[in-house]
């Protein structure tokens, strides 16, 4: 179909807990959306069959649209007429926790590392990643294999001309253990080889009958050069041909698709590259959901993606408790409860995962729990958002210490633009919340402008950029990117009770003390030329103590000026229910006692 | 103009089935090819044995070439031994001698087992162990319905069937004993003894430390409680327990939580319906998964020959009148039946808007709790 003649578009994201359907319009030249609709995900038993849940996701934009989509036989009606249909359908998918990939390589700081970038690229999950110096014994590498099913394996390893022998011998390990495929266990375990072109035909001899090989450019053809585009071309391609195949129901959706369905976090890190690549700025986004969470980041265009497997709100919230601590959950919390108390708590949402906080002490302490995922998330990014190592550096002293500085591509200080989105982010009852974990969690440095997924619809839109990128930016600047303001935070370390910074705007000064958080309304849409003045000795971005002309561009939330220094400093246990009840009140994070307050609200269900 | 949708979107709420009499299928099926050893149409007991294979031997690994310090081209005329020769631990595979034999090297077998390969590209050679023998025994009474030959067997049951929330460990087989007069009465160690070895014991509230220790020291085959704390299941498993997929721990038992985390009592269907079958040999099963498409922990009453209609599987679908149970704070654990479906969104204490329902607890209070914050118990 001709892109200038599509007015209706439906599009669903299958995610391993639900499955979210909107409705975009084209109305007065633009294209909108319309509405969302949801459902549980029915890929597992007693369904398995991941169409029925899309039905059903599809069946709520219906009920609440009133537009007929569906016919009596449960197909899509296509192309839009007479106020019923939709001209094209898109999908992307996570099915069963998402595509689950084996990386191995022959070093794991190296060539391992470059597949397991270009994996996580891909979209995928890393199940774990074997290499020759990861430590364990070649049998213990073969258990692993065999322990894990995944949905298939990338190999990397030797640079192009480079070492060939211990790149067979690490195939050999594969083909010894024969590891089985998750899904589908009639066929052969897709294996991807992009590693040194020379032994090619060596890896073919030792995978023949075992696996299904495919082989694509080295992504590291040279040790100072990284090619990771046809490694993550591969990982996709097997997706939709052997992994997408053999998932319940999904044969099913690929013939209704009218475009390839996609990889839900591959979705999400095109729009976040596209945001990047449009503004010209440097990006950091987050995708936290019910069991993994994803980050992103660009950085002078460099694109990384890493997903911790095991953080996220409902399937994983024990997981984040287990390895943030309970001690490191209490600093966000202002209660007297029990710890054993809480652990209870947070343990049932993992065992009740799409139940929601009906109180607000619920909701408090699930957003206490989100900050803690989002900064280990943060933190495990950073380990993998790195320069290439393995690279001859001339060094000197006066540089050395700066190159070690460089290696890690996540720049607080240099990020622009900080996106939220999931569950917890989009679906907070006030964006405000939203931005305060973010704050929290990814300790913005100097100044950083804010925004969240309305309803979490990235995904959908970065399908659709694929076949109607007009459609899908307009969606997103309008109706998915909520602009919740700007953060101003020095690095260093404020002294309580004296300014930590001034910022000058529109002639008024408003200014925050060190230890304390305040709020200057903008609204969305407006931009203001701002002077910041830091306190003495600490930098909004110019230099220890020195003034910064900036810009500052408003929101629902509007300016936040974060005077706690960075890195954050937190109160003791004794000050804690004061001091983040004034954080809470200077963000009017959440109602006061009997308050109904009327500040920008989500649905949820 | 549009027309009004035609079905109900997506109203699923999950459930625990609490079962009086119903009909299961399970598969019993190996890890590997090997040997069926019932047929379609036998009837089989729970703990009697219906197939079984042998997994082949764990690898190790060793480089021959290297150990010899010789090219893996040049290997061949060095090996002692060959693809798929039996080997035993520490018996030389391969031996390099200089001229006149000034030098030599052997390389001995890292395990017993068999040659799997042997590299001429890598050096690499292969050793496979032992195979390991898998038995699977029929895990409930009842009848053969489905065989894949040399992989599978579907036995059908008719049972009482109770599913948990959280089990730990796997299958296992005792005698039904309970401990408590009630659902709510809390239970002590005193309470367990010699007599219990073996038997599947029920404690209705909350399980505590104490208990389970006990439980262990008497060697229980298989605990079931309305809760126990977070902590202790940390305790017992050594390391917290990060996400909810479980059934391969070793601890001594298999445990079954039927309600959560807490202070919570076994809800009063389900201990009912345990202790109508005090005495009978039970099968349970603590493996875990909670995704979409949940595997729950389970105990199964088989009932024989019995007959009469099964209950239906579950609707999945709140109805007026349906019996739940609220999870999630501030009504966490009470049961109670659903007594309005509002359609509009609600906004609930935290501002959200979101899908409710009205229930009457129990205890006779009337409360709004999000749909997604209930339980369905059907029967």
């Amino acid at each position: 179909m001709n892109p200038e003649d599509i007015t209706v578009i439906l599009a669903t994201d299958c995610g391993s807990t639900t499955t979210k359907a909107i409705l975009i319009e084209l109305q007065e030249g633009e294209y909108r959306l319309r509405l969302r609709g949801e459902a549980p995900t029915t890929v597992e038993a007693p369904y398995d069959d991941v169409l029925v849940g899309v039905r059903n996701a599809i069946a709520e934009v219906e009920q609440l649209s009133g537009r007929q989509l569906l016919d009596e036989q449960g197909e899509l009606i296509r192309p839009a007429r007479d106020g019923r249909g939709t001209d094209i359908y898109l999908s992307t998918s996570s099915p069963g926790g998402g595509l689950q990939v084996m990386v191995m390589g022959l070093v794991r700081r190296m060539t391992a590392e470059s597949a397991e970038r270009a994996a996580l690229g891909a979209g995928a999950i890393v199940m774990d990643v074997l290499a020759l110096d990861d430590g364990r014994e070649a049998y213990e590498r073969i258990q692993r294999m065999r322990q894990l099913r995944p949905d298939m394996v990338l190999i990397s390893g030797g640079v192009d001309g480079g070492e060939v022998e211990r790149v067979v011998e690490m195939v050999e390990l594969v083909a010894a253990a024969k590891p089985r495929v998750r899904l589908g266990t009639q066929f052969c375990l897709p294996v991807i080889f992009a590693g040194n072109v020379q032994a090619r035909p060596l890896v073919q001899q030792a995978l023949e009958g075992v696996a299904d090989l495919h082989i694509v450019d080295n992504l590291r053809p040279t040790m100072d050069r990284e090619h990771l585009q046809p490694a993550r071309d591969g990982i996709q391609e097997e997706f939709l041909v052997h992994v997408m195949q053999h998932a319940p129901g999904y044969d099913r959706l690929l013939e209704w698709v009218d475009a390839e369905i996609m990889p839900t976090p591959a979705a999400v890190g095109d729009i976040m590259r596209q945001i990047a690549e449009r503004e010209g700025i440097n990006v950091l986004g987050v995708d936290i959901g019910g069991a993994t969470t994803d980050v992103f980041s660009v950085f002078d265009g460099r694109f990384t993606r890493t997903v911790s497997a095991n953080l996220g709100m409902s399937y994983s919230i024990s997981n984040v408790l287990a390895e943030a601590g309970m001690e490191n959950i209490l600093r966000w919390v202002a209660t007297e409860e029990d710890p054993t108390r809480l652990s209870d708590r947070i343990r049932n949402k993992m065992l009740r995962p799409t139940t929601i906080p009906q109180s607000l002490e619920g909701l408090r302490l699930e957003q206490a729990v989100a900050r803690e995922a989002l900064r280990l998330a943060l933190e495990q990014h950073k380990s993998l958002a790195t320069g290439l190592r393995g690279v001859r550096r001339e060094r000197t002293i006066s540089l050395d210490q700066r190159q070690m500085g460089e290696t890690c591509l996540v720049d607080m200080r240099r990020l622009d633009l900080l996106v939220g989105s999931g569950g917890v982010l989009s679906h907070a009852p006030r964006r405000n919340q939203a931005a305060g974990m973010m704050v929290d969690a990814f300790q913005p440095e100097g100044v950083t402008r804010l925004a969240v997924d309305s309803i979490f619809m990235m995904p959908q839109l970065g399908a659709l950029a694929q076949v109607h990128p007009r459609a899908a930016e307009q969606v997103f600047f309008r109706d998915c990117l909520i602009r919740l303001g700007t953060c101003v935070a020095p690095v260093g370390k404020p002294r309580p009770g004296r300014l930590a910074l001034e910022l000058e705007m529109k002639g008024e000064t408003y200014g925050v003390k060190g230890g304390e958080m305040a709020l200057v309304p903008l609204p969305p849409g407006e931009k203001r030329e701002v002077t910041v003045r830091p306190g003495p000795g600490l930098n909004v971005g110019a230099g220890p103590g020195k003034c910064l002309t900036a810009t500052v561009e408003g929101g629902v939330t509007g300016v936040i000026l974060d005077g706690r220094g960075r890195p954050l400093q937190l109160p003791p246990a004794e000050q804690r229910a004061e001091v983040l009840a004034q954080w809470e009140a200077a963000l009017q994070a959440y109602p006061a006692t009997g308050e109904t307050a009327d500040l920008p609200g989500v649905t949820n269900g | 103009m549009a027309e009004a949708p035609r079905t109900q979107a997506g109203a699923y709420t999950p459930t625990l089935m609490v079962a009086a009499n119903t009909l299961i299928r399970r598969e019993r099926r190996l890890p590997l090819p090997g040997e069926v050893s019932v047929e379609v149409g036998d009837r089989v007991e729970a703990e009697q044995l219906v197939a079984a294979a042998a997994l082949p031997g764990k690898v190790s690994a060793i480089n021959v070439a290297r150990e010899l310090n010789v090219p893996p081209g040049e290997i061949g005329p060095r090996l002692l031994k060959h693809e798929g020769d039996p080997v035993e631990l520490g018996e030389p595979i391969a031996e390099y001698k200089s001229f006149l034999g000034f030098f030599r090297a052997t390389v001995l077998s890292p395990a017993s087992g068999t040659v799997e390969a042997i590299s001429t590209v890598t050096g690499q050679a292969l050793i496979r162990g032992e195979p390991i023998p898998v038995e699977l025994d029929a895990y409930v009474s009842g009848k053969v319905v489905r065989i894949e030959p040399g992989e599978a067997v579907t036995v059908e049951c008719r049972c009482a069937l109770i599913q948990g929330i959280l089990g730990i460990g796997g299958e296992a087989h005792g005698e039904l004993a309970l401990l408590t007069g009630s659902a709510t009465e809390p239970v002590t160690a005193e309470a367990l003894s010699e007599a219990h070895r073996g038997k599947v014991v029920v404690c209705g509230a909350q399980l505590g430390w104490g208990v389970l220790e006990r439980a262990r020291e008497v060697g229980v085959a298989g605990l079931v409680a309305g809760a126990m704390s977070a902590t202790d299941l940390d305790r017992l498993l050594g390391a917290p327990l990060g996400v909810a997929i479980t059934g391969q721990e070793q601890v001594g038992l298999t445990l079954i939580l039927t309600e959560g985390f807490g202070d919570l009592n076994m809800a009063q269907e389900t201990y009912d319906l345990l202790r109508q079958y005090e005495g009978e040999r039970v099968a349970l099963n603590g493996a875990t998964q909670i995704r979409a498409g949940v595997l729950r922990p389970e105990i199964v009453i088989s009932l024989g020959g019995a007959t009469g209609e099964a209950s239906p599987p579950p609707s999945g679908q709140l109805q007026v009148g349906s019996r739940v149970r609220v999870v999630r704070e501030p009504y966490f654990g009470l049961l109670g039946r659903v007594s309005e479906l509002p359609d509009q969104l609600k906004q609930v204490e935290t501002e959200a808007r979101t899908r409710v329902l009205r229930a009457r607890l129990d205890d006779g209070r009337e409360v709004t709790v999000p749909r997604a914050n209930v339980e369905l118990i059907e029967r």
